[in-house]
């Protein structure tokens, strides 16, 4: 359940400090009022209509949207949790195409009205658990991944689906910068990417997405570990083989492919049995699949979780 | 600049610049300004300035001889303690709001992990060097057994930033800076040792015949 301010404020039009501080300095700057139609456009995060409320959402209360557009990782943009709110402005989500290719029968190029139209758009309120140990609540909008992988109509030797992300080194970070190789990728078996809880997500909390999280589209799978939700989407690629993944090249023994929340098997660096949901002080108890389990659990039978982590 | 350093006002204005980081977090505690993760980023803010605070004791000898500030010394003491202090309310953060007070819970991450028993080893390297660290002791230990004793800072400086190279996800800079100058200072005490070093053994070979002469 959603709680709407009675003003109807879109959240986005909720300056951020740092943006009146420098609306500030720029009116301190400018004596012609005229001057005030100069002004950059905030990010119009516009507003997205005609969303229905989907039964796959939880009843826990979403987080602050302050919080979940101002800590995140996005190493595109920086590797401290408030750099992509601050640095992700630079990234440009209009003209975007995505490829969906490989092994399908109709390979397509979308663009972003096409990617708004593929399906009818949803709220679905997931909880979210980073493999940091930090958990948040977020109503994300979108439609089943699968609701795309049908439309291009994936042949018998499509076993799993790769994903890469935007990348260009003229504004984003290196890869010694973020010690992490870029363009991020990102892949799932067909199996968990034709679940229905598999979400490709346009917008958050009644808006389009704001970039820091991922604009303009990306992959939501809320009972795995934050990082296999890759953002800002422009491949996607049907394959027969298991792809590479960027945490698991950067650490394998860290970061496996499949990457399920799981509260039995650790972290080599820290223990994953609890978490701490934003912005909370104390910590609660990590549930097995993120709590999606009843849903989920059935995709791993007779899997060694601890081996295919 | 002698003068300053040498005022007896110098110290209390450094103790109370030395304070600020923890103002600091206290003022954002109470206008709710530590962010979505405040525990992170109180865990965060005190092990960086453990961290600092070793490594800006460990420039003091450094930078009093290569600009010939003696008063200098006077500062080396209290930034320690410093370190120290930040230290524990990093230990501190992590042992109540992580390991809320379990003493098994805490045995167990300081086995398990690496990182942890690393920084662990850095914190309790400092204990026997905030204890000794009045001039009583100095008398006590003798200056030369006191100043061995105390070269154990450069290991826990060391650990300490082992502890954050270990810790990071991926992004190793700001632990490869750390370690970068902790490299630079040791290597400064390296040359002035060898400089010293032919010196005393000098001095060493003088010794007995002086020693005689005198007699």
């Amino acid at each position: 359940m959603l709680i709407r301010k009675p003003s109807d404020l879109p959240y986005s039009q909720v300056t951020p400090k740092n943006q009146y501080l420098n609306r500030r300095r720029f009116l301190a700057g400018s004596v012609a009022l005229g001057a005030l139609s100069a002004l950059p456009e905030a990010r119009a995060n516009t507003k997205l209509t005609g969303v229905t409320k989907s039964p796959l959402s939880t009843n826990e209360p979403p987080t602050e949207y302050k919080y979940i557009t101002g800590y995140n990782n996005f190493y595109e943009f920086g590797t401290d949790k408030g750099d992509p709110a601050q640095n992700a402005h630079k990234l440009k989500t209009s003209p975007w195409t995505v490829k969906i290719e490989g092994e399908v029968a109709k390979p397509k190029t979308l663009d972003l009205d096409a990617i708004f139209k593929i399906a009818p758009l949803e709220e679905r309120i997931y909880r979210h658990r980073c493999v940091e140990r930090w958990s948040m609540v977020i109503p994300w909008i979108g439609f089943p991944l699968n609701a795309l992988l049908k439309q291009v109509e994936p042949t018998s030797k499509a076993k799993f689906v790769a994903f890469e992300s935007l990348y260009d080194g003229k504004y984003m970070l290196s890869t010694f910068q973020a010690g992490i190789s870029f363009p991020y990728v990102e892949g799932l078996r067909m199996d968990e990417a034709m679940h229905p809880l598999a979400l490709l997500a346009v917008g958050l909390y009644g808006e389009t997405l704001p970039n820091q999280d991922g604009a303009p589209f990306r992959l939501v799978v809320p009972w795995k570990y934050g990082y296999k939700s890759i953002k800002s989407i422009v491949k996607i690629r049907l394959v027969e083989k298991e792809p590479p993944t960027t945490w698991n090249l950067a650490a394998s023994n860290e970061y496996g492919f499949y990457s399920n929340v799981n509260p039995e098997v650790d972290h080599p660096r820290w223990s994953q049995a609890k978490e701490r949901r934003i912005p909370e002080f104390s910590m609660r108890p990590t549930v097995k699949f993120n709590g999606y389990g009843d849903q989920v659990a059935g995709l791993y039978t007779g899997m060694d979780l601890r081996k295919y982590h | 600049m002698r003068k300053i350093l040498s005022s007896r006002w110098t110290k209390p204005v450094l103790f109370l610049l030395c304070l600020m980081p923890l103002g600091a977090l206290v003022w954002r505690y109470q206008h709710q300004d530590l962010g979505a993760n405040p525990v992170e980023f109180i865990t965060h803010a005190t092990g960086d300035w453990t961290i600092r605070f070793l490594l800006i004791t460990l420039s003091v000898t450094p930078l009093r001889k290569l600009f010939h500030q003696p008063p200098l010394a006077r500062y080396r003491r209290m930034l320690g303690l410093f370190a120290f202090f930040y230290g524990c309310l990093h230990f501190l953060t992590w042992f109540s709001l992580d390991k809320s007070f379990d003493f098994a819970e805490m045995g167990k991450d300081v086995l398990k992990r690496r990182f942890i028993f690393v920084g662990m080893t850095a914190l309790l390297l400092m204990v026997p060097l905030a204890l000794t660290s009045t001039a009583g002791w100095v008398r006590r230990l003798g200056f030369v057994r006191w100043q061995r004793l105390h070269r154990l800072v450069y290991f826990s400086a060391l650990a300490g930033t082992i502890h954050y190279f270990w810790l990071v996800k991926s992004d190793i800079r700001l632990p490869l800076l750390y370690f970068g100058i902790w490299t630079l200072l040791m290597i400064y005490r390296l040359m002035d040792w060898r400089r010293a070093q032919p010196r005393a053994e000098r001095a060493k070979a003088t010794t007995p015949s002086t020693a005689y002469l005198r007699d």
